[in-house]
């Protein structure tokens, strides 16, 4: 009975301990993670601008796997996520968070495509009496 | 016996029902920090997703390729990346327990953040005048809704870090601030993420 609040307040420090190891970058990684950030934004920015790629399609695409690096670089350097840090729960709170984003966004683009097409065609009469 | 012990105690033997704790444990805070972020991670997604299904509605009116201003993105894009590496000079400062150090790196982040909102209120000042507000398309709609969220988590990261450079000029680098401190950081640079999202989905993949 009277080791139970010794121990707890043993644990509480060594929760402690942990979570300030890991929520700290040090100066070279904040420097690694601002170049990479730097250089990942530069890329997508000079396709569009100068337009390197006449298929707008190839350039999309280049961009958004250029934004999903830049994330895992800012998550890396910046929000110092590991697999360690709180015994693993953030980054399997971070896990479960992009399972329903990937749903939430890929199921409302399917629905939504699915039905532009599939609507009935509209004629201009009928546009003009919409309410 | 234990069970015993906690509701028929024995004389002298004093029952422990709660504990007091003289000071949280950081660690719970972290990850109840990052679960709140998590979950506005979510709100965003609903916001792009919705403009990754209105973002075409122009209602003949302007596409983005007609309103959107590349170079100005991408200045807005370097405040914010600046504002992120000097926040995490302003942490490395609060590890040293330099306080002076610290405060400056939190004021040109607070400035740096300031010049992204000014730059983003512009845009949206010039875009209503032009006659592009929200009500004009679905897509003016989304676009506003997204970025204006966005915009207005930035001002509430901006008001948070101004009341933290009070509480730290007043009370130094004490354990709580500190904690304080951490979470904002958590914050700033996932507005930064989000922000990621926001120029290469809105604004570079809009003008193409």
């Amino acid at each position: 009975m009277s080791s139970q609040p010794n121990q707890n307040a043993e644990d509480a420090h060594h929760a402690h301990s942990h979570g300030h190891e890991a929520s700290h970058g040090t100066m070279k990684s904040y420097i690694t993670g601002f170049v990479l950030a730097v250089i990942l934004t530069a890329i997508p920015f000079w396709l569009v601008m100068a337009k390197v790629f006449e298929n707008p399609a190839v350039t999309a695409a280049l961009v958004m796997a250029f934004a999903v690096v830049q994330i895992i670089v800012h998550m890396v350097y910046f929000l110092h996520m590991n697999t360690k840090s709180e015994g693993g729960w953030t980054i399997l709170a971070l896990i479960f968070t992009v399972v329903v984003i990937a749903i939430a966004l890929s199921g409302s683009l399917w629905v939504m495509h699915h039905l532009n097409t599939n609507m009935m065609p509209m004629t201009p009469e009928m546009m003009k009496n919409m309410p | 016996m234990t069970d015993t012990h906690i509701h028929a105690p024995q004389d002298g033997d004093e029952p422990i029902f709660y504990q007091v704790e003289d000071h949280h444990p950081e660690g719970s805070t972290m990850l109840g920090f990052w679960l709140y972020l998590m979950s506005d991670c979510l709100i965003f997604a609903c916001l792009f997703a919705i403009y990754a299904v209105l973002g075409r509605n122009y209602a003949a009116g302007p596409s983005p390729a007609d309103l959107f201003d590349l170079p100005l993105v991408a200045i807005n894009t370097a405040m914010l990346l600046f504002s992120s590496i000097t926040y995490g000079f302003a942490m490395l400062m609060m590890e040293k327990g330099n306080k002076r150090a610290m405060l400056l790196w939190l004021a040109i982040t607070g400035l740096f953040g300031a010049v992204f909102i000014g730059l983003e209120l512009y845009e949206f000042i010039h875009l209503i005048h032009e006659g592009a507000g929200p009500q004009r398309s679905a897509f003016l709609s989304a676009f506003f809704t997204l970025v204006g969220t966005h915009g207005l988590h930035v001002t509430f990261g901006l008001i948070w870090l101004v009341t933290l450079m009070v509480q730290v000029g007043k009370y130094g680098l004490i354990e709580e601030n500190k904690r304080r401190l951490m979470c904002l950081s958590m914050f700033w640079h996932f507005l930064d993420v989000i922000w990621i999202g926001v120029f290469s989905f809105v604004y570079l993949m809009g003008v193409l």
